[in-house]
Order: C-alpha cells, then sequence, then structure tokens
C-alpha cells in the first residue's frame, strides 16, 4: 500500500470522525443524519438497553462557541416537556473534546417526505397545527425556534409530530414571560437577560444571519437579531403551511384556496406588524379554514362567501333542497 | 517505550504515547533526534515535494533537489528549534519553513548546488511523481495561497494516514487479524466506490454480521494508530486535541 485515493481518505476521514464513545454507557450503532452543526447517531444506551439518538458537534470549534451552542440546545430541550419535541436524557462530553447530547431514538419520516402521501389537505392542514400547538408552547415558555422549516419537522411512528434541532433557539427576556404558565410551572427560572443562555459571541449578535433562506424572516435573513421575536417563528410557520399546503396531490399553487393562501400571506408578510401576533391566532384562523368558517386574513365578496356557506352547510343543503323538490313533485302529482 | 508496546498499551482515547517528534528533535541523545527526524521525514517529504512541484511549477528535478535541500537545511540549521506550538501547528510551520527556503534559494539561484556536504535523504521521488500523475492535478486549478495551504494539509493527512494503514497492517499481522486488515482494505481504502458489506460477505465467505463487526473493529483499532501517529507529530498535548479536532472532529 503506497498511496491512498482521494475517496480512500474522505472515506478514513469520515471514520476518523466517527464518535468514540468508550468512556460512556452508550455504544454506537449507526450513523443517522447530519445538520448544520451536528451530526445525529443511533446508539445503545448499555444500561437501560434501549436505543437513543445522539447529537454530537461536528464542526471544529477552537474557541468553543459550537459546544456552548449545543449544550444551550439541549438545556432548551430539557425544558420543554411536550409531546411535540424530543426529550433529552443526558448531555456529556466525548474524549475527544466533542460536546453531544442524548435524545429519544424516534423513528418515522421528515414533514417533507410524509406530506407526498399524504393527499388530503384537511389531514395536512391538521398535522400543521400540531406544530403550532408545539410552537406556541415554546412561545410559552420565552423560546423561539428561529430554523422552523420542513427539514425540522418530523411525523413519527405513532402519528406524533416533532419539531426538531432546536440549536437557533433563542431563550427571550423575562419581561414577556414573567407572567407566563411557564413561571407558575416550576419553569420560571429564565435568566433575566435578552438572549440569556446563549455564548455571547457574533452567533447571537446583530449583524449574524442564522436560519434557512426561504423559512427566514426578513428581520432574521437582515442579520436585525434583536428584532426578532415570535413574529419571525410566525414568518417561517407560513411558509411552512404554504409548504404543507402545496405538497402532496395538491402540488399547484396557484389553486390554493384564497382563504388559505390569504393565511400564509398574512402569516409571511414581510412587516412583523402586519402578521399574527400569536401562534394561537394563526392556528385559529386555520381551525376556522378547516371549519368552513371565514378566517380573520381573508374579507370576502359575496360569491365567495356564498361558495364558503355552500361548501360548509352543503349536505344540510342538499337535504333540503331534495326535500323541496320531492314535495313540489308531490304537490303536482297530487293536483293531476 | 517500543512501538510494539505502544500497540499493546492504546485503544485509550488518547494515545498512550506521549513521544513527540518536536521534542525527540531537539534532544541530546543522537539516536533519539534521527528517530525523529525519520518520522518527520515520513510524514512530510511528500507533502512538501507535491506543494513544491506544484506551488512553484518547479520540474520533477528541482522539486526533488529542493525537497532534498530543505529537510537538509531542517537539520543543518535546527529550524524546528524556532517552532513555537503556541503561534502554529507544525505542518503550518514547515510549509512557511519550505516556502522560505524555497523564495530564498530561487533568489539565490546557482549559490549552491544540493549534494556535496549536504546530509542526503533517500526519498521515493517517483513514486510521489507517480501520484502527482494519477491525481492529475492542474495546478492553474489551484490558483490561490488559500488553495496551496489546503493542498498541503489535503497530501499530508493522506501521509498521516499512509503511515496509520502501514503500522495497522504490521498490528493485524502480528495479532493474527489479517482477514480483518483484508476487509478494511477491500472497503475502507477502496479507491473508489467500496463494495456492500453484502459483496464483502459473498467474497470472503463470511456472514455480514461478520463483517460489520470486523470493520467496526478495524476502525476502532486504526483510529487509534492514526492519532497515535498525529500524537507523535504534535509537540503538546493541547495542540494533538486541537489537530485531532480539525483533522477528524469536522467537515472536511
Amino acid at each position: 500500500m503506497d498511496f491512498l485515493s482521494d475517496k480512500a481518505v474522505t472515506r478514513l476521514r469520515e471514520a476518523e470522525a466517527l464518535p468514540d464513545f468508550s468512556a460512556t454507557r452508550y455504544t454506537l450503532r449507526e450513523f443517522l443524519a447530519r445538520g448544520g452543526m451536528g451530526a445525529v447517531y443511533l446508539a445503545q444506551d448499555q444500561h437501560l438497553n434501549r436505543g437513543v439518538a445522539i447529537k454530537i458537534l461536528d464542526l471544529a470549534d477552537p474557541d468553543g462557541t459550537l459546544a456552548e451552542r449545543l449544550n444551550k440546545e439541549a438545556r432548551i430541550l430539557a425544558r420543554l416537556e411536550h409531546p411535540g419535541i424530543v426529550p433529552v436524557h443526558d448531555t456529556g462530553t466525548l474524549p475527544d473534546g466533542r460536546v453531544f447530547y442524548v435524545m429519544k431514538f424516534v423513528e418515522g419520516s421528515r414533514l417533507d417526505r410524509f406530506l407526498s402521501v399524504m393527499p388530503s389537505l384537511p389531514e395536512r392542514l391538521r398535522l400543521f397545527l400540531r406544530i403550532c400547538d408545539t410552537v406556541s408552547f415554546a412561545h410559552s415558555r420565552g423560546i423561539l425556534h428561529r430554523d422552523l422549516k420542513p427539514a425540522n419537522v418530523m411525523v413519527g411512528a405513532f402519528g406524533e409530530v416533532l419539531v426538531m434541532d432546536w440549536g437557533l433557539a433563542k431563550i427571550l427576556s423575562t419581561s414577556s414571560t414573567e407572567n407566563s404558565p411557564a413561571a407558575t410551572a416550576g419553569f420560571g427560572s429564565l435568566p433575566n437577560a435578552v438572549e440569556s443562555g446563549e455564548p455571547k459571541t457574533a452567533a447571537t449578535r446583530d449583524g449574524t444571519v442564522m436560519g434557512t433562506p426561504g423559512f427566514m424572516s426578513p428581520e432574521q435573513a437582515s442579520g436585525k437579531s434583536s428584532e426578532v421575536d415570535e413574529r419571525s417563528d410566525i414568518f417561517s410557520l407560513g411558509r411552512l403551511l404554504e409548504f404543507t399546503a402545496t405538497l402532496g396531490a395538491n402540488r399547484n399553487p396557484g389553486r390554493t384556496h384564497r382563504a388559505l393562501q390569504a393565511i400564509c400571506d398574512k402569516a409571511a408578510a414581510p412587516e412583523p406588524a402586519l402578521r399574527y401576533g400569536k401562534v394561537a391566532d394563526l392556528a385559529e384562523d386555520v381551525v376556522r379554514f378547516l371549519d368552513g368558517a371565514p378566517v380573520s386574513a381573508h374579507h370576502e365578496n359575496l360569491l365567495e362567501r356564498t361558495a364558503r356557506f355552500y361548501h360548509r352547510y352543503q349536505a344540510a343543503i342538499l337535504l333540503i333542497a331534495m326535500y323541496l323538490l320531492m314535495r313540489t313533485l308531490f304537490v303536482i302529482y297530487s293536483r293531476h | 517505550m517500543t512501538p510494539d508496546e505502544t500497540i499493546r498499551a492504546g485503544g485509550g482515547n488518547f494515545p498512550a504515547t506521549r513521544w513527540s517528534v518536536v521534542a525527540a528533535a531537539r534532544s541530546d541523545d543522537s539516536a533519539e533526534r534521527a528517530r525523529a527526524l525519520d518520522v518527520l521525514f515520513a510524514a512530510y517529504w511528500k507533502p512538501v515535494y507535491k506543494y513544491v512541484r506544484l506551488k512553484f511549477s518547479k520540474s520533477p528535478e528541482e522539486a526533488q533537489d529542493l525537497t532534498q535541500g530543505f529537510f537538509a537545511e531542517l537539520l543543518e540549521r535546527d529550524l524546528l528549534s524556532g517552532f513555537e506550538p503556541k503561534k502554529s501547528r507544525l505542518r503550518t510551520y514547515i510549509r512557511l519553513c519550505a516556502d522560505s527556503f524555497v523564495l530564498n534559494e530561487i533568489k539565490h539561484a546557482g549559490r549552491q548546488k544540493r549534494g556535496g556536504d549536504a546530509v542526503h535523504v533517500a526519498l521515493d521521488f517517483s513514486a510521489a511523481e507517480g501520484e502527482l500523475r494519477a491525481q492529475a492535478i492542474d495546478p492553474a486549478s489551484i490558483p490561490s495561497e488559500e488553495r496551496f495551504e489546503q493542498f498541503f494539509e489535503k497530501e499530508w493527512i493522506r501521509s498521516l494516514f499512509l503511515a496509520a494503514v502501514r503500522k495497522f497492517r504490521e498490528f493485524c499481522a502480528a495479532g493474527g487479524k489479517v482477514s480483518a486488515f483484508n476487509l478494511f482494505e477491500a472497503y475502507d481504502l477502496a479507491d473508489d466506490d467500496p463494495p456492500s458489506y453484502a459483496q464483502l460477505a459473498e467474497t470472503h465467505q463470511l456472514s455480514v454480521g461478520h463483517v460489520t463487526n470486523q470493520l467496526a473493529w478495524a476502525r476502532r483499532e486504526f483510529r487509534r494508530l492514526a492519532k497515535e501517529e498525529l500524537r507523535a507529530l504534535c509537540s503538546t498535548d493541547d495542540e494533538f486535541a486541537r489537530e485531532s479536532r480539525s483533522l477528524f472532529g469536522g467537515k472536511a
């Protein structure tokens, strides 16, 4: 063996990057996925004899900034106990200095893949509402996700909808949350400073862009971190709603219902002040759309109102029409 | 500690040996110094040769002469004594020394022909030249200084891994694990896309589970040996941790 090809070197480097769990209670089973700053592996918890997912920092991190961010993500997840958020079991540091956290291993599909085989629009919208429920819960705990997109939503084997990858999450100041259920539920130890819990680095200062183009709000895209609030997540949810509504059987965005499109547009308005104020308001409009009721984002004309009324009460209208028709036929028959 | 002892003592998270080429090169013991320089040449001569060939557009003969001359000067002028681990990595220092040496040679062209009292190091330049041809690298495709740095680093990693592969082969042969090395060679060292585990199992008449276990063992041992190689080329634990993380802990 006198020479290693580029492919062999790359393969060996990847093998080298495999985590060494020898000093932990976990054994490596397989690589699962790679995210922005970490790789996720399936491992076996030898104490409890069960599979777990372990997210490990896999970027060079000379000043520890990324390690702090991964640790922060774990702390945030540990605080957010909700069926829509994967629970964290453990954190630690590998012998080579890389930090990791251990979470429940969830088998399922990414949202985009799941939607492609889910043709019913109402079903997709109900799935979207569960994402809203999770994000709304996080907001009530003073936490913004800041990277909501299809790749960060997973649908589990039991139909559970999970919002993943809280690596860019931001903790809001307690001023907006001190009266929230979080404070009264024993969670109220949120630090005082804005963005507290985050490393004091360029990663959170104004001018630094974090998020995913297409789903990132304009204030995030322009790096105005101080202007990012709940409405930034609502922008992403608006884009996610549009994605959810148009993917699958109904792939043509032009055929999206006008009221539903209006909800998407309002949620993803460029100006934060024009968006929904809360995730719950957005969700309420989606529920109203599903129920065939008027939505706050769209002012209907008479024709649309009539059509909506017809669709909402279609069965009753048809029954009444049938009854009237039969009654009329009966009267005519009786007279003859 | 002998190399064999080192191998047997390994298996932990960091190489058991703390032997460092930089410290050994400064040793008063001439045997220790010679060993250090052997390790240094083994790890760096090919990257230096290829780097000089491409960056300075030198002919094979000129690049050979300059590479020999550079390592001779490294010895004669004790250039390693100027290396400060807190300021840079050893590979960066050696690359910059090579830059400086070649530029100086170009400036004073013909000042001193290699040979004579210069230390001669036996290096297989034809193999390095063959590799360059196999890699089919066009120097024009490496336009910036930064790309040359990356090229040097890549060649250095290749050299490091190759040394680790050789040690691993010896380790397997000594421990009766030749079949594990064969699987490792067929899969991890394949020039192109490797065969599937199922194909490997069929070829080697093993079960897929056996192939999986053997490869897992081979990679674990190879990783340990590669880190030992890396550790020897770093002057401090801190430098080793940084190099290890930068080379193996992140995306290429």
